[in-house]
């Protein structure tokens, strides 16, 4: 642990966990934070290029997402909700566990995070299970049987090559075109994919820190690793924050 | 080596945002189901800031973060805000000069 450009006071001979490119554990652990921030920026901005084709495409097709997002379980999309943010509670939590040195604490809390990440992922198998069967999956089998007030034949469409205006027709006189539906199960099937490929991700990351954990490696001055997945977790939680009202409560009412 | 410590955030103010969270999803639902016209996205949206905000500030620890912390997370926001902004004014104002081939 030689240091060439550390000044006096350098704790990295008392502090392992100190990397000797840090001056204390303080700054290392704001460094690693703003580092971990830098990267979910990116994943702002990899989430938010899908957030815009889902607005624009709604704005497009506004009748055809209020009557397909009808085709997806309010219930069972709620109750994942509250499971994702009761994960984030027990994984601040964790955190917040590791931050104390409690070692007990945080595995269980790690744990119970990983559980109930695993339930939201069960539950979200159930719904594509029931998309797949109800052949809402946009593949070579999609089928989408409108029931609009309406109730105009499906493929009525508008008429060649007009599908691009925006959708200032007046609504209720307007026919829901299959082609229009299956756009927005495509972007729900992308963006509740990643969604759930990122809940995959962190479920690895969990159970990543369990061994340093019961190690008892983490304390107050060092619970950096712990801190980072937790913001990962909560970063993943906020994005079905929005995905849920967007894909799930659209034309309730 | 004390002064190097992270706040540790109390546990009531974890289990209060839980809470204020699961609230807040139950009434993003229930709204869902009545008619308020154009106000059912403004409400939704509004809700779903307002938990990505706690979540941000508490779970996240930003409101205790550095100031450099602030200011990354605020720019993420920002930059996104651009891209749907500025796409959509787009989107929006394509019909306006009935420009052929739009």
């Amino acid at each position: 642990m030689s240091s060439v450009h550390g000044p006096a006071g350098h704790g990295g001979a008392a502090h392992p966990p100190l990397a000797h490119h840090f001056e204390t554990l303080e700054q290392q652990r704001q460094s690693t934070s703003l580092g971990m921030w830098v990267f979910l920026v990116t994943e702002i901005m990899f989430f938010g290029g899908l957030f815009a084709v889902y607005v624009v495409y709604r704005n497009m097709f506004h009748e055809a997402f209020d009557v397909a997002s009808h085709h997806l379980n309010v219930r069972l999309g709620g109750i994942n909700t509250a499971v994702l943010i009761a994960s984030s509670f027990t994984m601040a939590m964790a955190v917040r566990g590791a931050q104390m040195g409690k070692r007990g604490a945080t595995a269980a809390f790690l744990v119970l995070t990983m559980l109930l990440g695993f339930t939201f992922l069960g539950i979200k198998a159930v719904e594509y299970r029931h998309k797949f069967e109800e052949r809402l999956f946009p593949g070579p089998g999609f089928q989408f049987q409108t029931h609009a007030t309406a109730d105009l034949a499906a493929g009525g469409g508008r008429g060649g090559g007009s599908h691009h205006a925006p959708s200032g027709v007046s609504p209720h006189t307007e026919v829901v075109d299959p082609r229009h539906a299956r756009i927005f199960f495509s972007i729900y099937f992308a963006m509740t994919g990643l969604h759930a490929l990122h809940m995959v991700v962190g479920a690895g990351l969990l159970a990543w820190l369990l061994k340093p954990t019961l190690a008892g490696r983490f304390g107050p001055a060092y619970h950096d690793p712990v801190e980072c997945v937790g913001l990962y977790w909560h970063f993943v939680d906020i994005v079905w924050i929005f995905l849920f009202p967007l894909l799930y409560l659209i034309g309730r009412h | 080596m004390s002064e190097s410590a992270a706040h540790v955030v109390p546990l009531r103010t974890y289990v209060l945002i839980l809470t204020i969270l699961m609230a807040l999803t139950a009434t993003t639902i229930w709204v869902a189901f009545q008619d308020y016209g154009p106000l059912n996205n403004v409400i939704a949206l509004t809700i779903a800031v307002t938990k990505m905000t706690l979540v941000i500030l508490f779970f996240m620890h930003v409101r205790y973060a550095t100031r450099l912390t602030w200011l990354v997370v605020v720019a993420g926001v920002v930059w996104l805000i651009f891209l749907i902004g500025i796409l959509m004014s787009d989107y929006f104002s394509r019909g306006w000069l009935g420009v052929p081939g739009k």
